[in-house]
């Protein structure tokens, strides 16, 4: 007998007392709340992302390439990595250098770690625990681009955050591969104390725009 | 090369020793404070829905568990769909044996880990090396544990039990041996260490092609696999390389994508007492051009069968591994982890351990009694497990094994003296009369229950006859 019929076989005889005629389906509860009504959902977001010392900034949907622009220039970035199916439109203003990744032609490991930062979208944010969501979508990429370089600049657009972790999850397509990230890398392993920058980029900046009217 | 909890004494024992220590006193008093005040705060924000939250998530568990040979099977096809290839372990031996075997077969002598339970318990890293495969821990706390030659403590922070002077001392006397050197100015600033952690393994995550993981979720019906992490580590681990290996137990299934909208909330609120830990990997077999391109799932037994067959010890596998139950348990706070003697410490492992191993030694035997009974672990577990009620449980199947004639023939005697009022009589007489030969310490087999308590003065008459005395006087 195989491993695999053992362990099925000593299942099925442990769980001997479950009746035969008990349903194997079960119908997801509704007991639970979608969210929490903190607060007006924008500004829980930018609450939550400060509170993990990310830097956050809000932004009028015209002035989206004025604030990458400013970003990567306080940072100092002279060559970023972007998804290939980033906005052109976001770089309008600035004169960094870009790097394309795609599936079909990724940059090598060794050219993302040394470009200065990574650009790009998201899929889902959640606002009550400064959640965001990247799905490999085309302007979001190949999940390594935004591990490997230090600084990631993401931009959310208001209508794709949401208040609660359960409507994100419905959202989401299990078939993707996912990246939750709530705020920059960190570690609590000495003492219990939260240090923030690990192995992820040490910094995380988010440019929320529009309203969510 | 690395510590093992073999040869580590009974409970008892061991925990004397640990009581003892006053810098790990120290150490866990403070981290279990720090994490137990977070914990209480984040959940808190949540109010009633925690409650739900938790029934919920029992719920789902339970059911799982109830049924779990069919998510077993749907497991194993949505995984095998989305491009993965998956592998039945029925032991220890087994699991490692298929895990050496595959990664033989990418010609790598080197593996980067990312913290995992599962490959602790079948001491994986070990079976590795013996087969010339040097596993690197990537988790700063297992890296700590790793380098120290140490013995984990901790479900969720291993090196719990260290202080940041300890760990600054590991890491320059270790890390060149391992790889990058520690600065030699390093100090013992928390940020130092961790940059120190970062600069040590970069080239390691850079260069090595096979990766080995745990998970804390497999999703039958999607056939995704959800690692929730904090340092980026694991998303090194699950997205550089080109293999990833994950050892799984058979536990760890959640019937569909929409359970985590429950475990989501549980986990992150549980542990480390945050709102949603900093990163959350999600993957569904291989996804061409992102990730690695083989991917391989090992389910493993190792005991599982074995509690998931005792109908009241089966709801330890319910256990998400959040180790709220440590953090918040008054004999973890003074013992800490290795008193323990097994990679399950604290009151999820007094319950998960003897079960999972048999109760076939003395360690595990004295496992249940480590407990007071008081009842924390069940107020904060975020699946509701009843561990108090699990401990009574495998204490009485401790008292009904074959062992124990002593304490048996002794309560069997009792039975006979107080259900009978004459018996009981006669011996309260004999006691009063040799009430002043009574010792302070008493002899032989029950002589270790007066070693920290006193021998009650014995009355110089009992209840009973001043009860028959004062009706007599009042008439």
């Amino acid at each position: 007998m195989s491993s695999r019929e053992q362990i099925l076989a000593r299942v099925r005889r442990a769980l001997a007392d479950v009746p035969a005629d008990e349903p194997r389906t079960r119908a997801p509860g509704d007991g639970f709340a979608d969210s929490h009504g903190v607060g007006p959902t924008l500004e829980v977001l930018e609450d939550r992302l400060h509170d993990y010392r990310a830097l956050v900034r809000r932004v009028a949907p015209d002035r989206v390439a004025a604030e990458v622009a400013a970003a990567l220039e306080r940072r100092g970035a002279a060559r970023v990595a972007v998804p290939a199916g980033v906005p052109q439109e976001w770089f309008a203003e600035s004169s960094v250098e870009l790097l394309r990744d795609s599936r079909e032609e990724p940059v090598p490991v060794s050219g993302l770690d040394g470009v200065d930062g990574v650009v790009t979208g998201c899929s889902v944010a959640v606002a009550e625990t400064g959640t965001i969501v990247l799905d490999g979508g085309p302007d979001q990429g190949r999940r390594v681009i935004t591990l490997v370089p230090d600084y990631h600049l993401c931009v959310v657009r208001a209508d794709q955050v949401v208040d609660g972790v359960p409507q994100a999850v419905r959202l989401l397509d299990p078939s993707l591969p996912l990246t939750w990230i709530s705020g920059p890398s960190a570690t609590s392993d000495i003492e219990l104390d939260r240090v923030e920058g690990v192995h992820g980029p040490r910094t995380l900046e988010v440019l929320l725009v529009g309203s969510g009217d | 090369m690395s510590a093992t909890f073999l040869g580590i004494p009974p409970f008892p024992e061991a925990a004397e020793k640990a009581v003892n220590d006053s810098q790990l006193r120290h150490n866990l008093r403070k981290a279990t404070h720090t994490i137990r005040d977070k914990r209480a705060s984040v959940v808190g924000e949540l109010h009633d829905d925690w409650q739900h939250l938790r029934s919920e998530g029992a719920a789902v568990k339970e059911h799982t568990l109830r049924h779990l040979d069919h998510y077993l099977e749907q497991l194993e096809e949505s995984v095998q769909r989305a491009g993965g290839q998956v592998h039945w372990a029925a032991d220890a031996a087994e699991a490692n044996e298929i895990v050496t075997r595959l990664v033989k077969a990418t010609g790598e002598t080197d593996v980067v880990k990312v913290k995992s339970m599962a490959t602790q318990e079948i001491e994986l890293n070990e079976a590795l090396a013996e087969a010339g495969i040097t596993a690197y821990e990537t988790d700063l706390a297992e890296l700590i544990v790793q380098l120290g030659e140490d013995l984990p403590s901790h479900i969720l922070v291993p090196a719990i039990h260290l202080g940041r002077s300890q760990i600054r001392e590991i890491f320059l006397e270790q890390m060149a041996e391992w790889g990058v050197p520690a600065p030699p100015e390093l100090t013992d600033d928390p940020k130092a260490l961790a940059e120190a952690a970062r600069v040590h393994l970069r080239e390691r995550f850079l260069r090595t092609r096979t990766a080995i993981s745990g998970a804390n979720f497999a999703v039958a019906d999607s056939g995704t696999l959800v690692v929730l992490e904090s340092e980026g580590n694991g998303r090194m681990c699950l997205t550089l390389p080109e293999t990833l290996i994950s050892v799984v137990g058979i536990e760890k299934i959640v019937p569909t994508w929409s359970d985590l909208e429950v475990f989501m909330q549980l986990l992150p609120r549980s542990s480390t007492g945050e709102r949603m830990n900093p990163y959350t990997s999600t993957w569904t077999g291989v996804t061409p051009g992102d990730g690695p391109q083989e991917f391989h799932l090992v389910l493993l037994d190792n005991g599982r069968t074995d509690v998931l067959a005792d109908t009241v010890g089966r709801q330890a596998l319910r256990c998400i591994r959040c180790s709220a139950c440590l953090n918040t348990c008054p004999v973890y706070e003074r013992t800490g982890g290795h008193a323990y003697g097994s990679v399950y410490p604290g009151p999820i492992g007094a319950i998960l351990t003897p079960q999972l191993r048999g109760m076939s030694s003395e360690v595990d035997e004295a496992l249940p009694y480590a407990s007071s009974l008081c009842g924390a672990c069940y107020e904060v577990c975020p699946v509701a497990i009843d561990i108090p009620e699990v401990l009574v449980h495998l204490r009485e199947e401790v008292a009904d094994s074959s062992g124990h004639l002593g304490e048996k023939a002794l309560m069997a005697g009792a039975e006979a003296v107080l259900s009978s009022p004459r018996a009981l009589g006669a011996v309260q007489r004999a006691a009063e009369l040799g009430r002043n030969a009574v010792p302070r310490h008493l002899p032989g087999m029950v002589g270790a229950w007066t070693d920290t308590r006193d021998v009650p003065d014995v009355p110089a008459e009992s209840f009973r006859q001043w009860w028959d005395k004062r009706g007599k006087e009042r008439g």
